[in-house]
């Protein structure tokens, strides 16, 4: 679980901003010259499952946040439940396969966000390794076919 | 926006399963199901229909199993506990009579909760359900305050080990949540009311009021029953019968 | 009459600093107390899911509440436009925000997740009373601060008639707000009352006069200014006349309860102490009405007392400690008080069903409800320094507008 605190969030928080300012300058540069590189360097992180990630790798890089945030607000308050940008189905397959995690030093979500200083309290609430086998789709006959396919 | 091929599948089987199976409560459970992409709709009004007459008054399998499928944990601790369910005895302080219930959230169409809550994190889904957004919710607890039912909890210690389909955490407010998830995914029932089937006591029935061919519904219309502080008219959706 | 001079206090005396020391260390250690709660979840408080606003909630609506009501003395001169109470309306403005800022700090700190005060800011929901007095809050603050400034600033001085009406519409809004936050309540019998909103005014009037008055004594008795009785002795009259009127609204919000069959178990757990009440029977009866009202009333109006700083200013202090209690009866008192979810019937269950629920207050807790006082005095303590909120003098010759020389003391027992 990650351990918050007020103070720390405060911090985080004026941190993200900067990040965000940063972010939306090297957006441009990315949109211009169509390369997917960002200007800030991130640490090398490894998923196990699927060959694809649920939308391009560098729009995921830019805006997964907008992606779960905004799922987030529609499974709550409308009971939609696709599965694309799903928190569980990003963990389902983003965890760690030795420690079951998304978390930790090499978690997969963790170690970026460490490292851009990012500090989010979904992992208080929502568990951080897969949900089982027979409930996670990705892995099963359904999900190779289905879920490798889901990007727009 | 283009439906992905697994959903359009998943739409399809449920049609196909509706016609192709045998008649029968399934079908209409299965007619009546969502794919994942469509938001719910005032359409349906899910509730329960508890007849205490069938309540056994040591058993407390409903209890246990919401618990579990919640993933609410006992610290060993009843006042600060979160309880999404408990079994209430009632006398009769004239008679003697005494029978037993379970209390829950009784997801109220006009939730005092939800008036209260200051962020509109405490809300009624469009298809009945209450729920809590705990994205939103700040901790203040006027909800459970201004809730005439007891329902809610506020967690009072560190959470681990959640489920994935109930992510519970610090610092916020929670209450019953009618098994949303398993609602949504089509399930047609409860952990409680599977619970109490199971035990063979069929005392708590899980359905959509607002369908007159459900069985809830069929029931609600032919047997009497009763909904806890009718003086505030909340018009609950879970339903008592039996007392 | 002369004219009134304001000059800000010189504040660099040991004292002054030690004032602010111990003030600071309330403060440090209701922060400490709220990292701790936050830490460790609200289990180490005395709150559970039966009482679940507890002593840090007795604290932040005493002071809400005190806030909207040291706003008086200011509307009195402008609204109504009592002469005598002009000099003393910069320290009324300045006590409402402070000691609205320490009642909201302590509401804040207490939350589940306070570190989401910027969801409450950005989600609104406008059914919620709660909401609206979020806003009314906050508007509070503005216009006050506004009010302040047309008091302060010579060139705004034509505005601030306007500016007082405004602030005092608002005040009243306010507090009617705060009381409706239980008032709205229905499912609790304690609560389902319409009179709470009127009595939280009233209230208002009481509570946050007490602390104007001890504050205005004590800041003039220490930085040796002078101080008329004709001031002091007419505002310890309309704080008699406030202490009285929430007695008789707590009388008539017993009667009128008591005459409702339904209401008849909890306000014989309240009055009498039944079925477990004793402590908030306790609390009404020695806290509320002898400590916090009678004898305050017998200190401000027997000739013997109510000649003597000394015993006005016990009665104010006094009257504070009853609302405290008062608070204590509502909020804490209301809740242990098991709903009725069966009428008629006995019932138990896992969750205190049918049963008065315990609540003993963790020190944490009391802490972080004494640092919002000491929060409001600190900032008081602090503006008082750095801008001039009081009159260089309130002597009788400055402050009474029926001042004549030898006549002095008996003009003003006469004109309050
Ligand atoms: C079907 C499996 C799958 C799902 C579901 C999935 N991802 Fe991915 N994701 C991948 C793969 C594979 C990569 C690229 C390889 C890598 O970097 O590990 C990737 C890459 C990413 C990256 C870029 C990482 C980098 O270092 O460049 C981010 C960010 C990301 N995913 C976030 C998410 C989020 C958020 C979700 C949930 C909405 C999600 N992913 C769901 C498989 C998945
Ligand atoms: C206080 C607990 C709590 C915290 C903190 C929390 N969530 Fe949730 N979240 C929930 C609950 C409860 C649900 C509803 C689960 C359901 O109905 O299946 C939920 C559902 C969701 C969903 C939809 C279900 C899914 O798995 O896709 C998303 C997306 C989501 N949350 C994202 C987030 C994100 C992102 C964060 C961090 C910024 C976060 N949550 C923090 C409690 C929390
Ligand atoms: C490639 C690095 C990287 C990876 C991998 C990554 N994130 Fe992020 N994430 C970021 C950055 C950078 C931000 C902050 C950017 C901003 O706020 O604009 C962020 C922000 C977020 C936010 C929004 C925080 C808020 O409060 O607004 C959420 C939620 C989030 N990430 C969830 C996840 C989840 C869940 C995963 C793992 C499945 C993940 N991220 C993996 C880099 C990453």
């Amino acid at each position: 679980m990650t351990h918050t605190n007020l103070f720390l969030r405060i911090r985080s928080w004026l941190v993200m901003l900067i990040a965000t300012v940063m972010l939306q300058a090297t957006a441009g540069i990315v949109y211009g010259d169509g390369h997917g590189n960002s200007r800030v360097p991130m640490p090398s992180t490894e998923t196990a499952k699927g060959e694809k990630c649920v939308e391009p790798e560098d729009v995921m890089k830019r805006k997964h946040m907008e992606f779960i945030l905004h799922q987030r607000d529609k499974t709550m308050h409308e009971g939609i439940r696709t599965k694309q940008y799903s928190l569980k189905n990003c963990v389902n397959c983003h965890a760690d396969p030795q420690t079951q995690s998304v978390l930790g030093k090499d978690g997969f979500c963790e170690s970026c966000h460490a490292y851009a200083a990012v500090s989010i309290d979904c992992f208080s609430c929502h568990t951080d390794s897969p949900e089982e086998q027979d409930a996670a789709v990705s892995g099963t006959v359904f999900g190779s076919i289905f879920d490798s396919n889901i990007t727009k | 926006m283009s439906l992905n091929r697994r959903e359009f599948l998943g739409a399809g089987a449920a049609a196909v399963a509706g016609t192709a199976i045998a008649p029968g409560i399934r079908l209409i459970e299965l007619a009546s199901a969502r794919s994942p992409e469509d938001a719910v709709s005032m359409q349906q009004r899910w509730g329960l229909l508890i007849d205490s007459s069938k309540c056994a008054e040591n058993c407390s399998a409903c209890v246990s199993a919401c618990h579990e499928e919640n993933g609410v944990t006992d610290e060993g601790s009843p006042t600060t506990d979160a309880q999404w369910i408990r079994k209430v005895t009632v006398k009769n302080p004239t008679s003697g009579y005494s029978h037993s219930l379970p209390l829950m959230c009784q997801h109220c169409e006009s939730p005092p909760c939800a008036d209260v809550c200051p962020t509109g994190a405490s809300f009624r889904r469009a298809d009945g359900i209450v729920l809590v957004d705990k994205h939103i919710c700040i901790g203040c607890r006027y909800c459970m305050m201004a809730c005439p039912y007891k329902a809610r909890s506020f967690i009072h210690e560190t959470i681990t080990d959640q489920k994935a389909d109930a992510p519970r955490g610090k610092g916020t407010v929670e209450s019953c949540t009618l098994c949303v998830h398993k609602v949504d995914r089509g399930d047609g029932t409860t952990a409680c009311a599977e619970a109490c089937n199971k035990e063979g006591h069929s005392a708590i029935l899980f359905g959509d009021l607002n369908d007159a061919n459900s069985e809830i519904a069929r029931r609600l219309k032919t047997e009497a029953s009763q909904q806890l502080r009718a003086d505030l008219n909340l018009n609950t959706g879970v339903r008592y019968q039996g007392f | 009459m002369k004219k009134v001079h304001y000059t800000m206090i010189e504040g660099t005396s040991l004292g002054f600093w030690s004032l602010l020391a111990i003030l600071g260390a309330f403060i440090a250690a209701g922060l400490a107390s709220s990292y701790y709660m936050e830490h460790h979840g609200h289990i180490v408080t005395g709150m559970t899911n039966q009482i679940v606003w507890g002593t840090p909630h007795v604290f932040a609506v005493f002071l809400i509440v005190a806030a909207s009501g040291a706003l008086n003395v200011a509307s009195i001169a402008s609204v109504f436009g009592r002469k005598l109470y002009k000099p003393l309306g910069r320290l009324s403005a300045l006590l409402a925000l402070t000691l609205l800022t320490g009642g909201l700090a302590i509401l804040v700190l207490d939350l589940g997740r306070p570190d989401r005060l910027i969801v409450a800011m950005t989600y609104y929901n406008f059914k919620s009373i709660f909401a609206w007095n979020m806003i009314l809050y906050n508007g509070f603050f503005v216009i006050v601060g506004a009010y302040l400034w047309t008091m302060m600033e010579h060139r705004m001085n034509r505005f601030t008639k306007a500016a007082g009406m405004a602030a005092f519409i608002w005040r009243l809004t306010l507090t009617t707000g705060t009381g409706s936050i239980f008032g709205f309540l229905v499912a609790r019998q304690a609560y389902d009352a319409a009179i709470m909103a009127p009595m939280f005014i009233i209230m208002s009037f009481s509570f946050g006069l007490a602390i104007y008055l001890l504050v205005l004594m004590f800041a003039y008795r220490w930085t040796e200014r002078p101080l008329g009785d004709a001031v002091v002795y007419r505002l310890k009259n309309l704080l008699g006349v406030f202490v009285a009127s929430v007695l008789y609204f707590t009388l008539a919000y017993h009667l009128t309860n008591l005459y409702v069959t339904e209401h008849h178990g909890v306000e014989g757990f309240i009055l009498l102490g039944n079925n477990g009440g004793e402590i908030y029977s306790k609390f009404f009866w020695i806290g509320q009405i002898i400590a916090g009202s009678l004898i305050p009333l017998a200190l401000f109006y027997m000739p013997v007392f109510g000649k003597s700083r000394f015993f006005i200013g016990v009665g104010a202090l006094l009257v504070v400690i009853g609302g405290l209690c008062q608070m204590f009866v509502i909020i804490v008192g209301g809740q242990a008080y098991p709903m009725s979810l069966f009428p008629g019937m006995e019932v138990s269950s896992s969750f205190g069903d049918g049963k008065v629920a315990d609540y003993s207050a963790s020190l944490p807790e009391v802490m972080l409800g004494l640092s919002g006082i000491a929060i409001a005095l600190a900032a008081t303590a602090f503006a008082i320094k750095v801008l001039p909120f009081l009159a260089t003098s309130l002597a009788d010759e400055v402050a009474d507008p029926h001042y004549q020389a030898n006549d002095a003391a008996t003009g003003a027992e006469a004109s309050a």
